[in-house]
């Protein structure tokens, strides 16, 4: 069954200069227990197609298409009946551990709120629950932890509370804003492996959005990359990672720096800057920095779907 | 080694703690940088890596003599630079430069391009003639990737990648002999990263710069490093060559920090182990006696809780502080 299905969605919005154009007609969905990577640099629009879809965009925002989350359309909800989903069937994991969590509550204050108003749990099962969760990202003696404030928990262990909040709700459809790029890598293994056995536990679908293709390998069953608030390619992760189509896909997999090859084989860069928002060129939008741009890429490229959803953005079969 | 431009002594950097009320405050040392040494030969470039709290930070600025280390010294082509008087430390540092991580905060953004790249110079050579002064500023635009014609742009106009480029710019102007990048990229994209690390690797080529580039990632510095330093609460773990440190580290931190790096291939990801890391860095504030690494090591022993360990030399040249580092093998393997 189809859990979300996001249709030409269109976030926009009004600044002095002029209107920004973050996300533009992009199309995805996802089944239950999926996980999808939405992948790009900053200013590609995937944090704002999410911050849309939960109803959270800035008061200069504005959105156009449809998000429907079980057949029904998040973007014409009022925010009273949106809050029926935020948390409870939906959950967002924010990417700064330090600045999502109130300084002056206690964890067990920030993670029984939740499930006093969502499941009308007493205060003491509430607890009991806010615990276990805590256990499960393994936070060592969880009930003196719980009592602490966030400041006296390390990032790391910020972010595995961020985690168990997330899941106290055992939502369907798990929202993970760049979760581990404020971490160090240490830390960042760790909690990707708490996510992956968690889904693994509860059958969540997870949206992981992050610019670095480096931690979606292990995590993510599809990917979606975006470009300047489109979407340029989105395949299975075999196919992004084996076969990349789109020239930005591949630029982007060349630019990691991997440690199982060899150290002589210089680094790749795409280069250039992304383009600005505010005057979007015509036609494609990496055709600047596109080492296989023609005459042609100044019109909109078609959106190509090969045989096993692997689709892709460009005038070229076979671009790469 | 004749060609040494930079030698840190047994550099510790204590920091002074207040907690509690004003009555019955409790004083704590913060052991940022504890005990560190090491060369840094003219033209090499040096990569220093570990944790967030790890000190290489504090390293970077008291090697700079930018903070006052609490113990040790840094001796810049020989000469003490805790020992100079402030105009002749003043003077020294047209050879010393830094650019710092975050492009856009290190940047004044009431300045246009020309004045902040032009600071180091009127700071220098009060007098220099203002034609000048823009001809020395286009050529290191130039150099580092910029557009001379945006000499008059202010810094909010350019992108994170530009912005690190004019801070590169900045460094440079001066023709200095040490450049120290602290984390240079960790804040900007991944594509744009690898057109800073390429960037300032011609440059360390083509200038012959002494290099020193702090990262949290050691995917990061590889490419980039002649030799690896890898550091932990304040202590150096591992100096070592770049082409032994990535295959065969000597001491268990670096071998957990290797396999932590995540692998861009779905297949390789999947297998990966653990990293065999648990738990979390414990505080600066708090050091455990022994190894500061001997609660989170997998391969602790009883002498490990007891014994500090010195930074010794190897047979193969390289240096480690692991009490097991001769007989431990820690190859890596094919999946990393």
């Amino acid at each position: 069954m189809t859990l979300l299905e996001v249709k030409d969605l269109d976030v926009g919005f009004d600044t002095p200069e002029g209107e920004v154009h973050a996300v533009n007609t992009l199309n995805f969905s996802l089944k239950a227990g999926d996980t999808l990577a939405i992948v790009g640099e900053s200013g590609s629009g995937k944090t704002q197609t999410v911050m849309a879809i939960m109803g959270l965009l800035a008061e200069n925002g504005h959105v156009s298409g449809q998000a429907l989350f079980k057949d029904k359309d998040l973007l014409q909800m009022s925010s009273a009946e949106l809050n029926n989903y935020r948390g409870r069937k939906i959950a967002m994991i924010f990417q700064d551990p330090m600045t999502s969590l109130n300084p002056y509550l206690s964890i067990e204050k920030q993670m029984t709120e939740v499930v006093i108003h969502h499941q009308k749990l007493s205060k003491s099962e509430a607890r009991a629950h806010a615990v276990e969760m805590l256990r499960a990202v393994r936070i060592p003696d969880p009930e003196r932890r719980i009592r602490q404030y966030p400041h006296e928990f390390s990032g790391g262990m910020r972010q595995r509370v961020m985690v168990a909040m997330g899941l106290l709700c055992e939502p369907d459809l798990l929202i993970a804003d760049e979760p581990t790029t404020a971490l160090d890598v240490t830390v960042q293994a760790q909690i990707s492996h708490l996510m992956n056995a968690l889904r693994l536990k509860s059958n969540t679908a997870i949206i992981l959005i992050t610019h670095d293709l480096g931690v979606v390998a292990g995590l993510c069953d599809r990917v979606l990359v975006m470009y300047a608030g489109e979407a340029v390619e989105c395949g299975s992760v075999e196919q992004i990672y084996y076969q990349p189509k789109h020239p930005y896909t591949k630029g982007l997999l060349d630019s990691v720096p991997r440690l199982d090859q060899p150290e002589d084989k210089g680094l790749h860069s795409i280069p250039g800057n992304p383009p600005n928002l505010l005057s979007l060129p015509q036609g494609c939008k990496f055709r600047d920095r596109c080492p296989r741009a023609f005459a042609a890429c100044t019109q909109q490229p078609p959106m190509h779907i090969d045989e096993g959803r692997h689709a892709y953005r460009c005038f070229l079969e076979e671009p790469v | 080694m004749n060609d040494r431009v930079l030698r840190v002594q047994d550099l510790a950097v204590h920091f002074k703690i207040r907690e509690g009320g004003l009555m019955r405050a409790k004083i704590h040392t913060l052991r940022a940088v504890n005990g560190v040494s090491f060369d840094l030969n003219a033209g090499e470039t040096l990569g220093i890596v570990g944790e967030s709290g790890c000190g290489k930070s504090t390293l970077a600025r008291a090697m700079l003599a930018l903070i006052k280390p609490s113990r040790g010294r840094v001796l810049w082509l020989g000469e003490d630079l805790g020992k100079m008087d402030e105009e002749t430390l003043r003077k020294k540092r047209q050879d010393l430069q830094i650019v710092f991580q975050d492009p856009l905060a290190a940047l004044n953004p009431r300045m246009t391009v020309r004045d902040i790249i032009a600071e180091p110079l009127w700071t220098f050579f009060p007098k220099i003639a203002r034609v000048q002064v823009d001809e020395r500023v286009r050529g290191v635009m130039k150099m580092v990737g910029l557009l001379p014609n945006q000499i008059n742009r202010y810094p909010h106009e350019f992108s994170g990648g530009q912005c690190q480029r004019i801070g590169i710019a900045r460094a440079l102007v001066l023709n200095p002999k040490l450049v120290v990048c602290d984390e240079p990229v960790s804040a900007l994209d991944v594509s744009i990263q690898a057109q800073i690390i390429n960037l300032l690797k011609d440059l360390q080529t083509k200038l012959n710069l002494s290099l020193v580039f702090i990262a949290h990632d050691l995917s990061v510095v590889r490419h980039i490093s002649d030799r690896v330093m890898v550091m932990y609460l304040g202590r150096v773990m591992e100096i070592s060559r770049r082409g032994n440190l990535y295959k065969k580290p000597l001491h268990p931190y670096t071998s957990a920090l290797i396999k932590a790096v995540p692998v861009p291939d779905p297949q390789l990801a999947r297998e990966v182990v653990e990293t065999g890391l648990t738990g979390d860095m414990p505080s600066p504030l708090d050091l455990p006696a022994g190894c500061v690494f001997h609660g989170r090591c997998p391969y602790m022993v009883k002498r490990c809780e007891l014994e500090v360990p010195a930074l010794r030399r190897l047979e193969n040249a390289d240096w480690a502080a692991c009490h097991r580092a001769e007989e431990l093998d820690l190859t890596i393997g094919k999946t990393g």
